[in-house]
């Protein structure tokens, strides 16, 4: 019986349409909400967002934490799906014990850290206890920017290496054990194992985990939102700010659109720099 | 025959809230006010159960008071008697729906409202409007230890920001901590300490006077308070949890969000006005009043509550049961819960000062009281957390200021002086 051609389209129609109704929709009306001005079109929104307070500053430290939390996440995330692999028993425990953080809400883990960092919190204590610290110090202030940052950094990295670990383990199972044996049969070492064979192998994942890692990171608030406040404003933060509290849904359109816009470039730079051809694939 | 009653339970729960039917005779109490269940549950049982009269209280969103206040007077068919609301909500009522109150005001002449609270309740028409009501409003609140380091001579029910300032700067030179804390987080109200506290303190105005010398003077003495502020600061919403915690030792935030503290431990802390600059002490009342709708079905009855809820007695009542307090000259019985007392006396102390000068909530903003908020809560980033040229950035967010007012056409509020047209900033 020959395959009926309307069948593909009408499998993916749910999706489509869901897709339609909750993200094309919105998105075509938060475009024309930041394009909307007085008496009709213009970059009025626009033009506020660029001349506010905390844009440059809004802009600097989102792309600061992406580019300090995404390599250090990929890089963590690497090392601990190889010690997975080389795992025996006890491995699903392990792996279940690292993906805990996947389970916690955003908010939740800033709070979490905000227990551990605010000036009487457990590292305060700590250090109190050990002679350290001769009361309450506050790190979490804009007085304090470094250590401000480290600590959002730190929380950030915490709560979403999980999700790309579990990327790059379901990638690693993919890779077929002979190609290692292979090497090894020719005298390869584990690092030139791991170089020229599981890596190479695991570009797709990794694409992916980049991707959707650095998408996410360009969205970064509840945890900023949460240890920062308005001391290390983020993009995100700043559309939040703008239709919450300043009532101006223009500008928070403005905002939202911008932050499209680099989570769409930074899509198509990973799609461009790690294209696997497809002789290639594993 | 069950059926049927649960039903009309059924029915008589829906129609509780807006539309209970009045006994007739009874005054129908409209309000904005204590809308919250569990507050007008207390409110009807504690307070209007044993009052002289008879009355169904009724409670409506703000936005829509207007509209039925209007509707009604259109459709010739006034149900409602008494309206408590608040100041800025009252505001737009004073032309057609409220009637004139000398009569009630000359009567209640000896229950202490202060004179300013009772110029406002004439929401500028020459006739008393409203009748002060209730009141909430922002106080000072410190930590026992604090009291050592007061400086000599200071009266901490009359503190100038001089003071204030070095109080903080002997805690932190003593203790090697910066322990006067502000509600400068993104939830915090900080934005009504510039605008009810700091301004009209300095330049004895808020919106026309935003870039004026004398407002330059208030900032430098912010920024120079603020070397000796707790750096977390910017962090704080509620200063309740800072002043538990033992962050902070002095702390200034609406009432309503420092009484954790002191519920948990009355004895622990002291409470008193906020400091007072050059021209005089800004204070920013959260003023709700009573007024009598404009053909009320019974005039007599609401007189004779707005004069029973304005007694001593039941303004302390009020207090104890719900967030606000009284506008009246109240001494605070031995009874009062300790916490209540404490913000009682504060409020009371701010109200009465010789110098007090009020400042009121925006009126006429809409929507844009947040961009308005916006214009104060930038200058102090940029003045004092980012240390930029007073002068500059008063004449940058002037601008800004400016186009607010214009966008909205609000017309000056106390304290600065009334405008036709959108208020001015000079």
């Amino acid at each position: 019986m020959a395959p009926k051609p309307w069948v593909p389209y009408l499998l993916i129609a749910p999706a489509v349409l869901f897709l339609g109704a909750l993200f094309l929709l919105p998105l075509v009306q938060t475009l024309v909400l930041s394009l909307q001005g007085e008496g009709g079109l213009s970059f009025a929104n626009y033009a506020r967002m660029l001349g506010d307070l905390n844009f440059a500053d809004a802009l600097r430290n989102t792309f600061l934490l992406t580019l300090v939390v995404v390599p250090v996440q990929i890089a963590l995330a690497l090392l601990m799906a190889t010690m997975i692999a080389r795992i025996g028993a006890g491995r699903d425990l392990v792996l279940w014990v690292w993906v805990i953080p996947l389970a916690i809400s955003d908010l939740a883990a800033g709070l979490a850290w905000l227990a551990i960092l605010q000036s009487t919190g457990y590292l305060n204590s700590v250090l109190f206890a050990l002679g350290l610290l001769d009361g309450p110090t506050p790190w979490l202030t804009q007085e304090t920017p470094v250590v401000l940052f480290i600590g959002i950094a730190l929380a950030e990295i915490w709560r979403a290496t999980a999700i790309v670990l579990v990327i790059l383990v379901a990638g690693m199972q993919l890779i077929p054990k002979e190609f290692g044996e292979a090497a090894e049969v020719f005298g390869a070492s584990p690092w030139q194992r791991f170089r020229r064979v599981t890596l190479p192998l695991l570009k797709p994942s990794i694409q992916s985990a980049l991707i959707l890692r650095t998408v996410l990171a360009f969205e970064v608030f509840a945890v900023v939102y949460a240890l920062g406040g308005r001391n290390f404003p983020v993009l995100v933060g700043e559309a939040y700010v703008w239709q919450g509290e300043n009532q101006n849904t223009g500008v928070a359109a403005a905002y939202a659109a911008l932050i499209m816009l680099i989570s769409m470039l930074a899509t198509f730079v990973y799609l461009r720099v790690l294209r696997t051809p497809r002789e290639q694939m594993a | 025959m069950k059926r049927r009653s649960l039903l009309a339970a059924g029915a008589g729960l829906l129609a509780a809230p807006g539309f209970a039917r009045a006994q007739s005779g009874d005054v129908v109490f409209l309000s904005t006010q204590l809308r919250p269940v569990e507050e007008a549950t207390r409110l009807r049982n504690a307070i209007l159960r044993p009052a002289p009269v008879q009355s169904t209280f009724v409670t409506e969103e703000p936005q829509n008071l207007t509209v039925r206040m209007r509707a009604e007077a259109q459709a010739g068919r006034r149900t409602v008697s008494l309206v408590g609301a608040l100041h800025g909500e009252l505001q737009p009522l004073a032309a057609d729906s409220l009637d004139a109150l000398d009569d009630v005001a000359a009567q209640l002449a000896d229950r202490g409202i202060p004179q300013n609270l009772l110029e406002l309740g004439k929401l500028g028409t020459g006739q008393q409007r409203y009748i002060p009501w209730m009141q909430a409003t922002y106080i000072m609140a410190a930590h026992r230890r604090a009291l050592e380091f007061l400086p000599a001579g200071a009266d901490i029910n009359a503190l100038s920001y001089d003071q204030l300032r070095a109080w903080a700067a002997a805690i932190q030179q003593r203790t090697n901590q910066r322990r006067l804390g502000f509600p400068a987080g993104p939830r915090g109200l900080m934005a009504r300490f510039f605008q009810g506290y700091l301004y009209p303190s300095y330049t004895g105005g808020v919106v026309r006077t935003f870039r004026s010398a004398e407002a330059e003077q208030g900032w430098a003495a912010l920024k120079a308070t603020w070397a000796h502020v707790a750096p977390a600061s910017t962090t704080y919403n509620f200063m309740q949890e800072p002043l538990m915690a033992g962050e902070v030792w002095i702390a200034f935030d609406h009432v309503a969000r420092l009484m954790d503290a002191l519920r948990a431990a009355p004895g622990d802390y002291v409470t008193f006005p906020a400091p007072a600059g050059p021209m005089g002490r800004g204070y920013m009342p959260v003023i709700a009043g009573l007024g009598i709708a404009r053909g009320a079905p019974n005039r007599a009855g609401a007189a004779q509550l707005i004069e029973y809820l304005s007694r001593p007695a039941t303004q302390l009542r009020l207090a104890a049961e719900t967030g606000f307090f009284p506008v009246v000259r109240a001494e605070l019985p031995a009874d009062l819960p300790p916490a209540v007392r404490l913000a009682a006396s504060a409020i009371g102390a701010t109200q009465s000062a010789r110098d007090a000068k009020v400042s009121l909530l925006p009126v006429g903003l809409g929507d844009k009281g947040g961009e308005f908020n916006k214009v104060y809560m930038d200058s102090f980033q940029r003045i004092v957390l980012r240390n930029e040229n007073i002068r500059t950035v008063l004449d940058a967010e002037a601008a800004n200021l400016r186009a607010v007012m214009n966008a909205t056409a609000a017309p000056c509020w106390s304290p600065d002086a009334a405008s036709d047209g959108a208020c001015p900033v000079a």
